[in-house]
């Protein structure tokens, strides 16, 4: 059997992280406080989120990737942000968090892995909050 | 082969508790705390005296090709099942501890089910978090879950032994371990009303339903609500699987058994920094793959439970 192909997923549907009154903000996106382009990524390793906790500007868009030889899976914890497909070894999945806040998620197979992202204003101000 | 003792001995009383199931026609005795039939009448009942057996198996990844030194899981399945066809006595039937697939794709859960009904057994399946992948869990349910309720949970009754299918992989928590929640326990607690103490019940689920070792989430939150609707019951046996080794516990009338992968081994509990496949020495490999039978012979407390690698 072949594994499945590699794939990477990016969710840019941020506005699935904001209220309703945030849409505004979204239009707003190309105004400063908003990362533009900003990345950062997040390595799933040995079963554990590597940083446990990352701290963004935002806008950023941060990148899983799956280091395992195991799938592994995103989740917000409170359903803040989209969930990814099951991420086999070598497989990515990317999400741009718009609003400031701290997210919390874990990985759906294996809930005892956590972690953070921390999402700050960007310089400029335009915190949802 | 390892086979589980029985040696703690099962009291008189028990004893004439579980002869109540047993039905008429067998006369008994004990030797060494363990009771025989002495004289059988008819065939039919001669049948029933050899007990119930089954077969456990587990973990079979389908999906899982990884290089070196794993072998393709659909390799070491098809191995499994040789030995399942191979066995002298066809058993009554199979059960599946959960995570047929790696990815819960149809192509996966189709590979398994051609190789697993080369047995023509009927299997009883309970779903791994690799089955569960799909939020809605339909790739499962739709599959493998006619019949059942909720996220796929269901009982059924064997020789007189009540068998009941838990499923511990959705609705999972951040921070979690597996979970059955509320409405399953619910409809377990029902389940079990109005039934005899005597009656001899085996559950299975996919992660293990006492907790061998939280930190790399092997065990389920509300385990212990299981365990407390089991109480009265004279002899109960929790099949699990999700580790990937075979783990015995036995604590008052419970007796917790874990299934060996037909697919890939895992470390024992904080050896490794990671509960991640074990890479073992090809040689080795098979010795640490493998499946189970159970047999239930009436009138014995505790369910004999032999674990056979598919090597070694």
């Amino acid at each position: 059997m072949r594994r499945s192909t590699r794939a990477t997923v990016h969710a840019a549907l941020v506005a699935a992280a904001l209220g309703a009154g945030a849409a505004g903000l979204l239009a707003a996106a190309v105004l400063p406080g908003w990362a533009q382009n900003a990345t950062s990524a997040v390595a799933i390793d040995n079963f554990t989120f590597k940083p446990q906790q990352l701290t963004v500007k935002s806008g950023t868009k941060i990148t899983w990737t799956n280091k395992d030889d195991i799938p592994h899976g995103i989740a917000s914890a409170n359903n803040a942000f989209g969930r990814s497909k099951a991420l086999d070894t070598d497989d990515s999945y990317s999400f741009i968090f718009a609003a400031p806040g701290t997210y919390q998620y874990f990985c759906y197979l294996h809930p005892h892995m956590t972690g953070t992202i921390v999402v700050e204003p960007a310089a400029g101000g335009n915190a949802v909050q | 082969m390892n086979e589980s003792d029985r040696d703690d001995g099962v009291s008189r009383r028990r004893v004439l508790e579980c002869m109540t199931w047993a039905g008429t026609g067998v006369l008994w005795t004990m030797t060494g705390g363990v009771p025989h039939s002495l004289g059988i009448i008819g065939e039919a009942a001669a049948q029933e005296a050899r007990g119930l057996t089954f077969l456990q198996i587990s973990d079979s990844h389908i999906g899982f090709d990884f290089k070196t030194p794993y072998p393709n899981s659909v390799g070491t399945l098809e191995e499994a099942i040789a030995k399942v066809n191979a066995l002298p006595a066809k058993p009554a039937f199979m059960i599946h501890t959960g995570d047929i697939s790696h990815l819960s794709l149809a192509s996966q859960f189709d590979d398994a089910d051609r190789i697993i009904s080369q047995t023509r057994l009927d299997v009883h399946y309970v779903p791994g978090e690799h089955d569960f992948v799909d939020a809605d869990r339909k790739l499962f349910l739709d599959r493998y879950g006619r019949g059942t309720k909720g996220a796929g949970w269901y009982s059924f009754d064997a020789n007189g032994v009540h068998f009941i299918g838990l499923v511990n992989v959705f609705d999972l928590r951040a921070g979690g371990l597996g979970n059955l929640g509320n409405e399953q326990l619910e409809w377990l607690e029902a389940d079990l009303k109005g039934r005899s103490a005597s009656t001899p019940i085996v559950v299975f689920a996919h992660i293990p339903l006492w907790t061998v070792y939280p930190d790399w989430g092997w065990g389920t939150e509300d385990g212990g609500r299981v365990l407390e609707y089991l109480k009265r019951f004279g002899s109960v046996t929790v099949l699990n699987g999700h580790i990937h080794q075979v783990m015995q516990k036995v604590e008052g009338n419970v007796t917790f058994h874990t299934a060996r992968s037909t697919a890939f081994p895992q470390p024992a509990p904080g050896t490794a920094p990671s509960p991640g496949p074990l890479k073992a020495p090809a040689d080795k490999l098979r010795s640490m793959l493998g499946i189970a039978s159970v047999t239930f012979k009436q009138g014995e407390q505790r369910l004999a439970i032999i674990d056979t690698p598919l090597q070694g």
